[in-house]
């Protein structure tokens, strides 16, 4: 029984690590998934400006974290993913995932950043600064810095294959850095606060302002995952045209062989 | 729509927010238009993954 309830799923796996595969049905999922997020992200901005009330200390500033708590999250979750994609490339071999992590860089270093420059103008209003060097601000800083040491490492590699290896190391060892980013304002005496969403105990945010902010994460979570899944299709439509682009070469080759011969 | 006295900060993370997904957006789809294009040039010459396969062989014939 329970081979037989294993294997549609070892199916599934090796039917969505064919690229052809994954071409094909990613083409059909992108679109539903980019209209589902758009739908969301606009409900979201309806309830942020128009229902969702003012924080009784932070005033109408507060609309910022709408955006600010997501993109942080998004910011982790991107290194999560190309830590979990360098996992698989490393370990399992998975033909993908080398494509998934290198997709999910610059996306994740875009919603790092808009995290860094969303609180630095939140902070600006409510703390008097634009910036400190706090273990949270820090933290986050450096994992920007791991993105742009992960995407240079790649770009400064020619041979693809030993790129994919290396950054697939990098991606394993830089993950350490997502429970310090967590964890930040609860070790260290910070001016960022604590965790106010996923807490042990529950949030502390009162419902009026906590359900715009999760359907707001909810659709830009969605927004990143198409962003994604269009990012591999095009490292996918990339690698064919390299390979293609070598095959005109070798026929170029050929062709000039033949006729020195004659 | 009044924001209050940091309206500047609010819209200013907003814009920030729109520039970047907007160009991370366009970015993603002018890049995917422009590998496609390519593709579609190659594979109209008659290039394919097998053609290179083929034309290895006599290349191979060559360096022996």
């Amino acid at each position: 029984m329970t081979k037989a309830a294993m294997n549609p799923q070892q199916s599934l796996t090796q039917r969505l690590a064919n690229p052809t595969r994954f071409m094909e049905l990613s083409g059909r999922v992108l679109p539903w998934l980019a209209a589902a997020a758009a739908l969301l992200i606009a409900y979201a901005l309806y309830l942020v400006f128009f229902v969702a009330p003012d924080d009784y200390q932070q005033g109408q500033t507060v609309k910022i974290m709408f955006i600010h708590v997501p993109a942080a999250w998004l910011g982790m979750l991107g290194y999560a993913l190309i830590a979990v994609s360098s996992f698989g490339y490393l370990v399992f071999r998975h033909p993908l995932a080398d494509v998934s992590a290198k997709a999910a860089a610059p996306l994740g270093a875009a919603f790092t950043f808009l995290a860094l420059a969303t609180g630095s103008l939140w902070g600006k209003p409510m703390w008097g600064t634009y910036w400190v060097w706090d273990a949270r601000l820090t933290s986050m800083l450096i994992l920007l810095f791991l993105y742009f040491g992960l995407m240079a490492l790649r770009s400064a590699i020619e041979d693809d294959a030993l790129a994919g290896k290396l950054c697939a190391v990098l991606g394993l060892v830089g993950v350490s850095i997502l429970p310090i980013i967590k964890f930040s304002v609860d070790w260290w005496n910070t001016l960022h606060q604590p965790a106010s969403v996923i807490r042990l105990d529950g949030p502390t945010i009162h419902p009026d302002l906590l359900w715009p902010l999760l359907y707001s994460a909810v659709g830009f979570s969605l927004l990143f995952f198409a962003l994604h899944t269009k990012g591999m299709r095009n490292e996918i439509l990339r690698r064919r045209l390299r390979s293609l682009t070598m095959a005109e070469v070798d026929r170029a080759r050929t062709v000039s062989a033949t006729a020195a011969a004659e | 729509m009044d924001l209050g006295p940091h309206a500047a900060f609010i819209w200013a993370s907003y814009a920030i927010y729109s520039v970047v997904v907007a160009g991370v957006i366009g970015w993603l789809v002018w890049d995917g238009a422009r590998l496609k294009a390519r593709l579609l040039e190659l594979e109209a010459k008659g290039v394919s993954r097998r053609s290179r396969s083929m034309s290895a062989k006599p290349a191979a014939k060559e360096e022996s």
